[in-house]
């Protein structure tokens, strides 16, 4: 283990690593300055991308009269719990977070069934007429189909206004995500699927129980797309649901978002506390909602980055 | 259905193409002279042979037939009329021709002018900023020598990217009170005397877009750049640090030439999505008092199209429709210009 010291100035690292990394010829002064400057700003800029959620997290569980006098900065001052019973109270909050999970796993589930049975069957290299079924996909990620239009077919056409169909079936195929499954797919080795062939397994057979289980780091990656998708989305709720009962959490903190963001457009000059005991409750929600998400991230950035390397690949 | 290639003079073999047929059967020959006969599998033989592969598209096309293609032919309402409570296929394409009614309608509106202004602005602005600096900021976690610093720093950056629109959203609102974060730093540091009302003021309304545009895309904007450094040569460094060249003269001469077809391909994929400036986020946040430089195409469009008593969909669509027929005109062009200048291109 080297020490922090080490680490980053990258003194006791192997000679070897030092030289490929700066050439073989000492760092200039210049140079050696410029690493300092190069720590520091990544250093404020990691603080940048920080200080935004802190503040939230400490708004989340401070009082509401230095809320209100505007003292809170990244750390709680008078903490309390009080806001965050409040909202774990509200059963429309928890109804809520449960549709999101509803809708989460059930989007997941038929998204993957749809994009891994698509992908497997447009990878295999003999199929007739596998480049007609992939341009059908891929030609919809340069023309998509527009919000008007979109939204009569789901409202209009098929009648889903109000009903947990618009919510789960709509975008239930990432063009994206089905040219990296497709890549994956085509770089499984042939012997094995020949060889389960011999054994006289058929087509669904080899795809269930050779290739998927072969390829779980990828479909764990896929997994992960689909579901922070769902539960980061309000669009669709908004367009085609009005019962708040079907509403996924991400609603409620619009709603709060809403009704704040229209009393600071009316209020000329100061706000009144109103909007900051608002900021209160928002903040709390801002963190449950949150939560799930920072909680995983940590574990499952890596698969996220991988797949976006494969997209990449490919397109 | 082999012919074996001895039943040929010379002359026929000379005269088979050198390819196989595009269509349908035949022979041709290989550049080594050797005769192939080609058949192509028939439609109905591949469907025997492969209908399990073939039952797995079945759903999946369906999927993107019914919610993909029906809504691109659904465009056609941008030159018809819709009647709420019709039959299908009319609910969906609309009752009558008004021809190029709705357009006229939207281009000589008094607000055509504000809408598509911002747009563009906010466009530009965006791409002016949230563009160049992933790679800067790229070439930076590239220079650092400690893997565990380094690694860190991406973890950071790309948390936002994982956030819902709807949490920035609440970000902005929170963090541009008039007593909310940065108001109370910019205080703290006497460069206001009162709090500045960001979210009253039209004026502040394109800076915050963009300063929340590069909060959430520049980490994860670095991903296919750090990639594409991992690839550029060692050996050209080794030798270019011989020839004397300092750090930065690599940089310029060998690192970015080595990333320039990541470059010129993420630049033609943002001149696309230039007009489709992200409106769920300014949907969120805008107010009445911001539309003089907050309100775009496509928030013009839900507001007017969905929200508005009666909904106008037939204008909506076409905005839509006007919406992306730019969009598509611009990334068309800005792949011609970049296979022109440099070899690399979308396709």
């Amino acid at each position: 283990m080297v020490s922090a010291y080490e680490d980053l100035t990258g003194v006791g690292t192997p000679v070897l690593d030092r030289v490929s990394a700066r050439g073989f010829i000492k760092d200039s002064r210049g140079y050696r300055v410029f690493r300092v400057f190069n720590i520091l700003v990544l250093l404020g800029f990691s603080a940048l991308m920080l200080i935004p959620l802190l503040n939230i997290l400490a708004l989340a569980f401070s009082d509401s009269v230095p809320i209100v006098a505007g003292r809170v900065g990244l750390w709680p001052v008078g903490f309390n719990l009080f806001t965050f019973n409040k909202v774990m109270a509200d059963s429309l909050f928890w109804r809520q977070y449960a549709n999101t999970v509803l809708y989460t796993v059930l989007y997941t589930a038929i998204a993957m069934f749809l994009t891994t049975s698509f992908a497997y069957a447009i990878s295999r290299k003999n199929l007739k007429g596998k480049s007609a079924l992939t341009w059908v996909a891929l030609f919809t990620m340069y023309f998509g189909p527009g919000i008007i239009p979109s939204y009569v077919l789901v409202n209009r056409v098929l009648g889903w206004h109000n009903t947990i169909w618009a919510m789960i079936i709509p975008g239930t195929i990432s063009v994206f995500n089905l040219l990296v499954m497709k890549t994956t797919f085509e770089n499984f080795p042939v012997e094995l699927e020949e060889a389960a062939y011999v054994d006289g397994m058929t087509t669904y057979g080899v795809l269930t129980r050779i290739v998927l289980p072969l390829s779980k780091a990828i479909l764990a990656t896929m997994v992960l797309f689909y579901a922070v998708g769902m539960w980061n989305s309000w669009w669709n709720a908004f367009l085609y649901l009005d019962d708040n009962k079907l509403f996924p959490v991400t609603m409620y903190l619009r709603n709060l978002i809403a009704s704040s963001a229209n009393t600071a457009g009316m209020s000329s000059g100061n706000p009144d506390a109103q909007v900051q005991i608002g900021s209160n409750i928002k903040s709390v929600a801002m963190v449950l909602v949150t939560l799930p998400i920072v909680c995983v991230y940590p574990f499952i950035q890596k698969y996220f980055v991988s797949g976006v390397m494969l997209g990449a690949v490919k397109a | 259905m082999a012919r074996p290639s001895a039943r040929l003079s010379p002359e026929e073999i000379a005269a088979l193409p050198t390819t196989p047929p595009r269509r349908g059967n035949g022979a041709w020959r290989t550049p080594q002279g050797a005769v192939v006969s080609s058949v192509k599998e028939t439609w109905g033989h591949a469907i025997r042979k492969n209908w399990r592969l073939y039952s797995l598209c079945l759903l999946p096309v369906v999927y993107l037939l019914v919610f993909q293609y029906l809504p691109l032919v659904g465009n056609v309402l941008a030159f018809r009329r819709y009647q709420a409570g019709s039959a299908f296929p009319y609910n969906i394409i609309g009752e009558s021709w008004q021809g190029l009614r709705y357009v006229h309608q939207f281009v000589n509106s008094p607000q055509f002018w504000n809408v598509f202004r911002n747009t563009a602005v906010i466009g530009a602005y965006s791409l002016l900023f949230t563009f160049p600096l992933p790679i800067i900021l790229a070439l930076l976690l590239n220079e650092l020598r400690s893997r565990r610093f380094k690694r860190t720093v991406q973890t950071i950056s790309y948390l936002p990217h994982f956030m819902s629109v709807v949490l920035v959203a609440g970000l902005i609102i929170q963090l541009t009170l008039s007593n909310g974060l940065i108001n109370e730093v910019l205080m703290k540091l006497n460069l206001i005397d009162a709090p500045l009302p960001f979210m009253q003021d039209p004026k502040y309304f394109r800076s915050i877009y963009v300063v929340s545009q590069i909060w959430q895309t520049t980490g994860w904007g670095t991903i296919l750049y750090l990639a594409a450094l991992t690839s550029v040569d060692e050996q050209l460094y080794e030798a270019s640090a011989i020839d004397g060249a300092s750090r930065l003269r690599q940089t310029w001469h060998v690192t970015l030439p080595g990333i320039r077809p990541t470059i010129v391909v993420l630049l033609v994929l943002n001149i696309g999505s230039f007009l489709g400036v992200g409106f769920e986020k300014i949907i969120l946040i805008y107010n009445p008092t911001l539309y003089a430089t907050g309100d775009v195409l496509s928030t013009y469009l839900v507001r007017y199209g969905l929200f508005s008593q009666p909904q106008q969909l037939s204008y909506a669509t076409a905005i839509g429709l006007f919406q992306s027929l730019i969009g598509l005109a611009l990334v068309i062009s800005a792949n011609m210009v970049s296979r022109r200048l440099t070899d690399a291109s979308l396709w």
